[in-house]
C-alpha cells in the first residue's frame, strides 16, 4: 500500500466541541493503515494534552488516556508549538506525553513535508 | 502549500498562525476569512506585514456576498472557484486552518 | 486530477458544506474526478432526506444527491459519527433496533477508513469545516 505523509493540525481545546475526540479517532485509523502519521499541535489545541483531565462532572468521556496510547500504534511524532504553551502558561511539564516542543518555524518546515493535511 | 483561511482575523487567531507558521505559498481566503484583504482593515495591516512572503488569492463570491468586492487591498488577487479549484491543482497539498 | 473533500460542519449553520459543494462542482465542471466526498463530525447532518428548507432557500441535502447522480459521486458518511447524531440507513436501522431511516439517495454509511483511503488514493484533499 502506498504510505503517504498524513499530519494532523489540532488547533482546538477539548470538551468545548467534539473536534478533539473525533480527530484522535482518525488518527487512529490512519495508524491502522500504516500512514507515516504524525500530530501538530497549537493554539488552543495544546490544552488537549494537558494533564490531569477529570471529566466526571460533565459526563462525558474523557479521553487523555488515548494520548498515551497512541505510542502503541507506532504513532510518536507528536509536535507542539513553544509560543502556543507559553501563551498559556504551560510547559512540557504539564502534558500528558512526550513531545517535541518547536517553534513555529520549525513547525511551518514539518507541515511543508506532508502529503495530506488533516484539520478539524 | 496552499493555505486556507476561513474566519475573520478579528474573530479567531488562524490568519496570525498561517503567517507565523507557514514558510511560503499562498494563502487562499474564504468565507469570514475574505475581510482580511479589506482596506484599512487589521486584516490588511497583518498581510502587508509578511511582505510578500506569500501569494495572495480571496475568493470573489465570498467578498461580493459580504459586500467587500470593491474593498480588496492590493496585492491579492480575487478567484472565483474554478480558481481556487486551479490553487488546489497548483500546490502540492493544503492546508485548511480550522 | 483526483480529489477527495472533507466536510466537518452539517449544512444552514456553517458554509463549510455550500463552500464544498462549490468546490466539487467547479472541480468536476474542470473535468477532474472527484475521488470522494467524506462527512464527519456535524457533516453527518448534510445527509438527511428530512431536510425541508423554506421554498427560496437552497436545498442543500437534495443538491448533493443530485451532484452526486449526475457525477457518480461516492459520498460517503462516517458510521460513529451518523450513529451519534441520529442519522440512519436500513442496514443501521436493524442493527441498532432504529423504527426509521432517514439517509439521502445518493449518500451511504461507512468507516473512517474510507477518509483515509481518500486522502491515499487522492492527489489532493481538501477540508472544509468551522
Amino acid at each position: 500500500m502506498t504510505i503517504k505523509k498524513f499530519m494532523f493540525v489540532n488547533r482546538k481545546a477539548p470538551y468545548g466541541t467534539v473536534y478533539a475526540l473525533e480527530s484522535l479517532e482518525v488518527v487512529l485509523i490512519a495508524a491502522a493503515f500504516e500512514q507515516d502519521v504524525s500530530l501538530a499541535f497549537m493554539d488552543d489545541g495544546v490544552y488537549q494534552l494537558k494533564k490531569g483531565h477529570q471529566t466526571k462532572g460533565i459526563e462525558m468521556k474523557g479521553f487523555e488516556k488515548t494520548y498515551g496510547a497512541l505510542e502503541d500504534y507506532d504513532v510518536t511524532k507528536l509536535y507542539v508549538d513553544s509560543d502556543s504553551l507559553a501563551a498559556r502558561g504551560l510547559t512540557a511539564d504539564d502534558l500528558c506525553v512526550p513531545v517535541e516542543v518547536m517553534s513555529r518555524a520549525e513547525l511551518g518546515k514539518m507541515m511543508e513535508d506532508q502529503d495530506v493535511v488533516l484539520s478539524f | 502549500m496552499l493555505h486556507i483561511v476561513n474566519k475573520s482575523p478579528l474573530d479567531r487567531p488562524s490568519l496570525d498562525a498561517v503567517l507565523q507558521t507557514a514558510e511560503a505559498g499562498a494563502i487562499l481566503l474564504i468565507e469570514d476569512g475574505v475581510y482580511a484583504a479589506t482596506k484599512g482593515s487589521a486584516g490588511e495591516a497583518k498581510l502587508k506585514s509578511a511582505g510578500g512572503k506569500f501569494k495572495l488569492y480571496a475568493l470573489a463570491p465570498d467578498l461580493e456576498a459580504r459586500g467587500v468586492a470593491d474593498r480588496v487591498m492590493d496585492g491579492v488577487t480575487a478567484v472565483d472557484y474554478a480558481g481556487f479549484v486551479d490553487l488546489v491543482a497548483e500546490h502540492k497539498a493544503s492546508q485548511s486552518w480550522l | 486530477m483526483k480529489f477527495s473533500v472533507l466536510i466537518n460542519e452539517g449544512p444552514y449553520t456553517h458554509q463549510a458544506s455550500d463552500s464544498a459543494y462549490q468546490f466539487t462542482k467547479a472541480a468536476l465542471a474542470k473535468g477532474h474526478e472527484i475521488f470522494r466526498v467524506f462527512f464527519y463530525h456535524d457533516g453527518v447532518n448534510n445527509a438527511t432526506r428530512l431536510t425541508t428548507p423554506p421554498q427560496d432557500d437552497r436545498n442543500i441535502v437534495n443538491r448533493w444527491s443530485k451532484l452526486a447522480e449526475e457525477h457518480k459521486l461516492d459520498l460517503v458518511v462516517c458510521v460513529a459519527a451518523a450513529q451519534r447524531r441520529g442519522i440512519v440507513d436500513e442496514g443501521e436501522a436493524k442493527r441498532n433496533g432504529k423504527d426509521a431511516t432517514n439517509l439521502a439517495p445518493g449518500f451511504r454509511i461507512s468507516g473512517l477508513g474510507q477518509l483515509i483511503e481518500a486522502g491515499i488514493q487522492s492527489d489532493r484533499t481538501v477540508v472544509f469545516g468551522d
